[in-house]
């Protein structure tokens, strides 16, 4: 909302410093968003005549001038080739700052004559580039006023936000009256004349869609001369940046802004019939004042005549029946919409109208009969002609209404220490209206202009709720919110800032855990996976659908109705997807070799139930070339060991996890696992990604992920841990091959050797996994170092022999395995 | 001692110095010490002695026999150290290369910042709570006092996901207001809960993502009033931007689910964005009093309880605490800028560090 500081002084009468207002105007909810003063710069500067300007007695290029300021006649050194006798010209004086370079002007001595002050160029005034000369204005130019002031430049513009609960507000008039509740000036009175009416007559209205209209007014004014506004008219319009288009058309859209008042006038000698009717729209098609054309559905109000819709009500007017220079006769229409049409209305057709910002938000009922009145005379005043008498339809709404507010509450609820005076005056001064008052409590009578404050109570409660519960909130916010309405507005005019800061008090003597288990496993698991070496990224959880289907269900319920780009429309099934697409982009940066995790959602056809969190990882390329030895290329067991210290960190039992070879698609179907705790609990998956994914997106090669569920992870168990056992006796190391088809997974001989003799066996690696040309087709060498753990005495030899038999023996057993 | 004990001692010694490796000095160990040695033949000759000077002789040979072996040892050890350092002499390596390498990973910038959040809202007594991204329309408007027609829905960019039957569709949230309501309806009050998560508006440029950070939090009990919540943001935005006397200020502004609302600001200066001096003001979170309706449609009754609420961009308080010029590589995965914006993983968010 935009307005000059003159049109907010026709309204509130302050010597208040611009400063004071801006603000003001801030502190107490209505936020300035700029401000344009571009005549606060050139305040001092005045127009002069230039009675005679002569050649410099020692200077080729310089001018002496003689200066008329209006009170006094001074000398001038001048520089400017079009310095000339007689001309109107600006003069800075000593002590002025030029605008342009912020120099201090002095009185000098410029090759002997003295010179008391400076004619300005457009760009030593900081309004343009020319300075090929100085300011040489028409010589109807007032000697010894304002330059600014002449150029229409004192006036600065004030913008504010208003927040969609201050309807109010989008009105100089609501401004100027919340600035005097501040205490700054007074709000002048508004009380236009009532106008008698010359003739009896006009279109009338006929209203078949009170819903959408309770209360609407029109009056027909004759003989009008319809041309350009005057100056002061398009002056306001312009500074705010609208559009002057002839005086009729000006005078609504003074309203809107001055009031807060849109109205809407007809060119009755384009109207078919004398009816005019408000009623649902029908499909028809109007081509509106923008420009635009618009069809209207059932739930947009029409306003027609005879020939058919003329105006969508309250958001925009028709062409065909729009006022122009030819206009004669015009209609005024003055009415009352309801305020959720409106803005289903509007956001249905795209329409941001002023008309419609305003009658969204809601509008003073009360001020139809004045706001008749007062365009009228505007109107008459401006383009001569009779007015008719007021027609209307419906009446005027009853919208009175009282809240009350106990004083303790300025203090238990504000925090503030406002007296029970201060706040009643405070209320006085907006307009509310003291009903009753005690010690305790004050009840006011709410104004008409602030539909914000008391309204219908809207409620959309949970459905689960008890229902004792549900009624007890419900009559609680009855009596509560009427009553936070009154000490916001207490609290706000004397500025939030006023209230003192109270720290929160203590919950108990040392704080309890602030995360759940899942939030301090998702916590440790983005430490160990950034300790593994690990880059965290925070990539979109949308991506394009295209690139997301490789990496698995991309359901039509995940895509975006709305998305802001065609790269961004498709909620990711795994952070697998768009992190490899983060390697791709550092790949193409020249970055090939990359190490990237990221703890973010996962989005399956039952995302809209849940989702699921998932720490997942990718890496790409090779090793870092270096001089100890060779560069080597990530492969799936890279990934493996990033997924097994994020499982190790949150304690899983890794001893105790299944591996399938069954993980989804977009990994190598031999190089990759599904890891899972139990047969149905997935836990996460690992492997190379295909081939063909990598293909298909250009993603670089080689490149391996993970991905581990942490919704899957159970919540661990406060367990003491047994007493540990620390043998005094030294192990045994004994190392074996054994010989087993390619077939066999090693894990299968870890086990069984492992499960020969538990209570002796503390450990088995794998350390050498050999094929090749000294063995058969078919068959693989797996070395194992088992370790024995003696635990009451010093093994003999054939003790330590005869478990090693029992192993050789189990493997066998389990993986027909035989000893190399 | 007599003469012979002093004179193999004299040349014991003489040819220790003289040995200069161990094969030598061990021919001279063996030569005194060893079996058929000079000092083993000696005291095997005791017994031979007048037994009146045995006794006598006794003692002398075996202080010869410490000090020999004392002399011995000794030149082992020097033996044996010049031997290694002639060895490492010869092993030198270049110290200049470099080492292997053990690559660094490290924490995004968004997840220090909401680990420092959770550090110093935790400290005030909060949870964290969490909720989906994907929320329904009661949860992200209705549930908050944003009915369908209210403007305030237009200014939120939201996006759609496709409907479900007759039900409204389902948004990406565009808060984590919803999961106030989550808490709410789950937990009796008092409650004192800070949430952090994705958010999703359809706004892309310099100073907007489709998708960022927000930080949300809510405080009910029986008796805070206004001046808790303006005690409780200053406290947490002086701690978390390390800065004591950080100018705050608060201004009335609106949100539908909150009354009376406000805009906090932190002192700044716009030019350098040096924060805490400067004399301009930077937004920086949105607050209030917990709306009425928003506690009655979550079967609170506002006339047990009150409190307040507040939300603010995750990505606008690293920014200007790391004086961050631009969201976009926030999200882009760029090594380079990771690198250089990247935290330490060993070094988590501790108050006792500060943070």
């Amino acid at each position: 909302m935009k307005f000059s500081l003159a049109w907010l002084k026709t309204h509130l009468d302050t010597d208040a410093p611009l400063q004071t207002i801006t603000d003001t105007l801030t502190q107490i909810g209505l936020e300035l968003e700029g401000l344009e003063n571009k005549g606060a710069a050139l305040a001092s500067f005045r127009i002069v005549h230039v009675r005679e300007a002569v050649q410099h007695p020692n200077a080729d290029r310089l001018r002496v001038c003689t200066v008329d300021t209006g009170s006094e006649t001074v000398t001038v050194v001048c520089g400017a080739p079009n310095a000339r006798t007689g001309m109107k010209a600006v003069l800075a004086r000593p002590g002025d700052t030029v605008p342009h370079d912020g120099s201090v002007l002095k009185v000098g001595e410029i090759r002997g004559v003295k010179s008391q002050g400076m004619l300005m160029s457009t760009r030593e005034m900081g309004l343009g580039d020319d300075h090929s000369g100085i300011v040489d204005l028409p010589a109807d130019a007032p000697v010894g006023t304002s330059y600014a002031a002449w150029a229409g430049m004192d006036d600065p513009i004030i913008e504010i936000g208003v927040t969609p609960n201050r309807g109010d507000c989008f009105s100089v008039r609501g401004v100027a009256r919340d600035l005097a509740a501040a205490g700054i000036g007074t709000l002048k009175p508004f009380a236009p004349a009532k106008i008698t009416p010359a003739f009896e007559g006009g279109p009338r209205w006929q209203n078949d869609f009170p819903e959408a209209c309770p209360w609407i007014l029109g009056r027909a004014i004759r003989g009008v001369k319809n041309s350009a506004s005057p100056k002061w008219l398009q002056d306001r319009l312009t500074s705010i940046g609208l559009r002057p288009i002839n005086a009729l058309v000006d005078v609504t859209n003074f309203f809107t802004i001055d009031l807060g008042r849109p109205l809407h006038v007809f060119d009755i000698g384009k109207l078919t019939g004398d009816v005019l009717t408000l009623r649902r729209g029908a499909g028809e098609t109007l081509a509106a004042l923008n420009g635009k054309e618009y069809t209207l559905t059932s739930e947009d109000c029409a306003i027609c005549d005879a020939a058919g819709v003329q105006s969508i009500a309250g958001v925009i007017g028709g062409e065909p029946t729009g006022c122009d220079e030819h206009t004669t006769e015009v209609f005024v229409e003055c009415a009352l919409f309801d305020p959720v049409r409106i803005a289903l209305t509007g956001r249905r057709h795209q329409v941001v109208s002023d008309a419609r910002q305003r009658f969204e938000r809601g509008l003073d009922p009360a001020l139809m009969p004045d706001a008749i009145e007062a365009a009228t005379a505007l109107i008459i005043e401006l383009c001569g002609g009779e007015p008719g008498t007021v027609t209307g339809a419906g009446a005027e709404p009853a919208w009175q209404r009282d809240a009350t507010m106990r004083f303790e509450r300025i203090a238990s609820f504000g925090g503030s220490d406002i007296g029970a005076d201060e706040a009643v005056a405070s209320l006085e001064r907006l307009g509310f209206g003291v009903r009753h008052r005690d010690a305790h409590a004050v009840t006011v009578a709410v104004p008409s202009w602030r539909n914000d404050v008391a309204g219908a109570i809207a409620l959309d409660q949970s459905p689960d709720l008890d229902p004792a519960k549900a009624a007890a909130a419900a009559e609680g916010c009855t009596t509560i919110e009427p009553e936070n309405d009154l000490i916001e507005e207490v609290l706000r005019l004397r500025g939030l800032d006023a209230v003192p800061a109270v720290s929160l008090p203590r919950s108990g003597p040392v704080p309890a855990a602030t995360l759940t288990p899942r939030q301090t496993r998702t916590a440790l698991a983005r430490r160990t996976l950034a300790a593994q070496g690990l880059a965290e990224c925070v990539t979109f959880s949308f991506m394009a659908a295209g690139e997301a289907r490789p990496f698995g269900d991309t359901p039509d319920s995940l895509r975006l109705s709305n998305p802001i780009a065609a790269d961004l429309d498709q909620l990711r099934p795994t952070p697998v997807a768009t992190l490899a697409m983060a390697a791709k982009r550092n790949a193409a940066r020249g970055y090939p070799d990359v190490a990237l995790f990221e703890v973010g959602p996962a989005f399956d056809a039952t995302a809209l139930h849940g989702q699921r969190l998932v720490a997942a990882g990718v890496r790409a390329g090779a090793s870092p070339r270096h001089w100890s030895g060779p560069v080597q290329g990530v492969d799936a067991m890279d990934a493996k060991a990033d997924l097994w210290a994020a499982m190790a960190a949150l304690e899983l039992p890794l001893e105790g996890l299944m591996l399938t070879q069954d993980a989804p698609d977009y990994y190598h179907p031999g190089r990759s696992a599904t890891v899972r705790q139990g047969p149905k609990n997935v836990l996460g998956r690992f492997g190379e990604i295909h081939p063909r994914v990598l293909n298909d997106l250009g993603l670089p090669a080689p490149m391996v992920a993970f991905e581990l569920d942490l919704d899957a992870v159970s919540d661990p168990k406060r367990r003491r841990k047994s007493a540990p056992d620390l043998s005094a006796f030294q192990p045994v190391r004994r190392d074996f091959a054994f010989l087993v088809d390619t077939g066999i997974a090693a894990d299968a001989v870890l086990r069984a050797a492992k499960g020969s003799e538990r209570a002796l066996i503390a450990g088995v690696a794998l350390f050498d996994v050999y094929e090749g040309d000294k063995l058969a087709e078919g068959k693989k060498s797996l070395a194992i170092e088992v370790t024995f753990q003696p635990r009451e005495r010093t093994l003999t030899d054939a003790e330590i022999e005869a478990a090693c038999q029992k192993v050789i023996a189990a493997v066998a057993k389990s993986t027909g395995a035989v000893l190399r | 001692m007599t003469d012979d004990l002093q004179a193999l001692k004299t040349e014991i010694d003489a040819a220790l110095a003289a040995a200069t490796d161990l094969r030598a000095w061990d021919a001279i160990r063996v030569g005194v010490l060893g079996r058929n040695g000079t000092l083993t033949g000696l005291l095997r000759d005791l017994g031979k002695t007048a037994p009146d000077q045995r006794r006598e002789r006794g003692a002398a040979l075996n202080r010869l026999k410490d000090a020999l072996t004392a002399a011995i040892e000794a030149r082992k050890t020097d033996l044996e150290n010049a031997a290694l350092d002639a060895r490492l002499a010869g092993e030198k390596i270049d110290v200049t290369l470099p080492p292997r390498p053990r690559p660094q990973g490290l924490i995004h910038p968004i997840a220090r910042t909401m680990e420092e959040i959770v550090a110093i809202f935790g400290a005030m007594g909060c949870t964290l709570s969490d909720g989906p991204d994907v929320e329904s329309d009661w949860f992200n408007f209705g549930a908050l006092n944003i009915p369908a027609h209210h403007p305030a829905r237009a200014d939120h960019d939201t996006f759609y996901l496709p409907a479900q039957g007759d039900l409204p569709p389902p948004v990406l949230r565009t808060h984590t207001s919803p999961v106030q309501i989550r808490t709410m309806l789950t937990q009796p009050p008092p409650i004192r809960t800070i949430v952090i998560g994705r958010t999703y508006r359809a706004d892309h440029d310099a100073t907007h993502s489709p998708m960022f950070h927000q930080c949300e939090g809510l405080i009910i009990d029986r008796d805070l009033t206004l001046g808790h919540l303006k005690g409780c943001l200053t406290d947490f935005l002086r701690t978390f931007f390390d800065i004591a006397n950080l100018p705050v200020r608060f201004r009335s502004s609106y949100f539908p689910f909150t009354e009376p609302s406000m805009e906090v600001d932190i002192g700044w200066n716009r030019r350098t964005g040096e924060l805490g001096k400067g004399g301009d003001w930077l937004e920086i979170l949105g607050s209030g009093m917990v709306h009425p309706r928003v506690l009655a449609n979550c079967g609170i009754d506002p006339r047990e309880w009150q409190g307040f609420a507040w939300g603010m961009g995750v990505e606008r308080v690293t920014m200007l605490k790391h004086g961050m010029a631009d969201l976009r590589p926030f999200y882009e995965s760029d090594l380079r800028w990771l690198r250089h914006y990247g935290f330490n993983p060993l070094a988590p968010t501790m108050l006792h560090e500060g943070v």
